[in-house]
């Protein structure tokens, strides 16, 4: 039985496709057969991210609507084996997700996946309640900033109230992942810290993803961050996954870059 | 950083400051969301009931229900005798 994970944040470019493509790709990495699914219909960019957008012919509403079969639908990733994207639709019928034809393709793909991760659309609106409803666990994409922090504590009352596991008496179980993270300014007290977004989400934590160029640097390319294992930001998701899938492992790249002798004897008063 | 940051951290630094407002407001949208949906209606007609008899406003009325519904507390601020 496949474990159906929602990617979801509430507020708008906090990271979540970047997210899912490297939650995704890392799993299937892991040899777990992954499948990734963009909720965002109207506005398709999973498939970008993931550098397959020429590839794309069917989509996740052709699919519900049958007008085409789920494999001829879903795109098998080039470099990563056991991965798949399902592309969202970009027409601009808001309703063409129903809560039945989500149902039966996460039942159909749940046959032969371990791993379905959705992308959810921003915002608390009906794409976003489908992308979480049938979720089983929840990863809560947030920035270190007072809006986002809000909009994902918005979004966990969604999940405790509107989603499947949560009509059924069950909780979804929850992940924060901390990401566009600049130690230096945490340190200098202009950013939220890792444990002030902790102690207000009250959640535990999976990662914290540093602010990184190479986040950018993969997005342009179409290759998910964690396909660079020498970026800090590709490292902090290989070790989120680690976590989730039970290991052990410290938490990196939360303090500032090593500084001169001088400012860090000063710098520690502050 | 170093010496200069030293003197600045009597001042309350802004990251401390989105940490205080989003405390009060995460609790507050908290309560709010835990409450059944009848409770804004139910506390506009208790109140319209007491402003019959004394001199009351919206803010001096608070309704408190816990999680299961078990306990209602009702708290109604009366005006000071003049």
């Amino acid at each position: 039985m496949a474990e159906i994970i929602v990617v979801t944040s509430g507020k708008g470019g906090v990271g979540k496709t970047t997210s899912s493509a490297a939650i995704g790709t890392g799993l299937a990495l892991k040899g777990f057969k992954t499948v990734l699914i963009d909720f965002d219909v109207g506005l398709r960019n999973l498939d970008l991210i993931m550098g397959c957008e020429r590839r794309v012919v069917y989509d996740f509403v052709n699919v519900i609507n049958k007008e085409a079969t789920l494999n001829q639908a879903l795109i098998r990733d080039k470099r990563t084996e056991n991965l798949y994207i399902l592309p969202a639709s970009q027409t601009r019928d808001k309703d063409a997700l129903s809560i039945d034809g989500v149902e039966a393709v996460l039942n159909e793909l749940a046959e032969s996946f371990d791993y379905i991760v959705c992308d959810s659309p921003a915002g608390i609106e009906k794409g976003a309640q489908l992308a979480l409803y049938f979720a089983d666990t929840a990863i809560v994409v947030t920035n270190p900033e007072v809006s986002s922090v809000r909009d994902s504590d918005r979004i966990l009352g969604v999940l405790q109230s509107k989603s499947r596991k949560a009509e059924q008496g069950e909780t979804v179980k929850e992940h924060l992942l901390l990401t566009r993270y600049n130690p230096g300014r945490v340190e200098a007290g202009e950013m939220l810290g890792v444990e002030d977004v902790k102690e207000i989400l009250a959640i535990p934590l999976l990662g914290v993803i540093p602010e990184s160029e190479a986040v950018l640097k993969a997005s342009n390319q179409g290759v998910p961050v964690i396909m660079d294992a020498d970026s800090d930001a590709g490292q902090a998701y290989d070790d989120a996954i680690a976590r989730f899938l039970g290991e052990d492992r410290e938490h990196r790249f939360l303090n500032a870059e090593r500084k001169g002798f001088l400012s860090r004897v000063f710098g520690r008063k502050s | 950083m170093g010496i200069l940051s030293y003197f600045r951290s009597k001042k309350q630094t802004s990251a401390s400051v989105a940490k205080e407002r989003l405390q009060v407001l995460v609790a507050y949208e908290r309560s709010q969301r835990t409450q059944p949906d009848y409770l804004p209606q139910m506390q506009q007609e208790i109140l319209a009931v007491i402003a019959k008899y004394v001199d009351v406003s919206t803010n001096d009325i608070q309704i408190n229900l816990d999680e299961d519904c078990s306990i209602l507390e009702l708290n109604v601020t009366l005006p000071e005798k003049s």
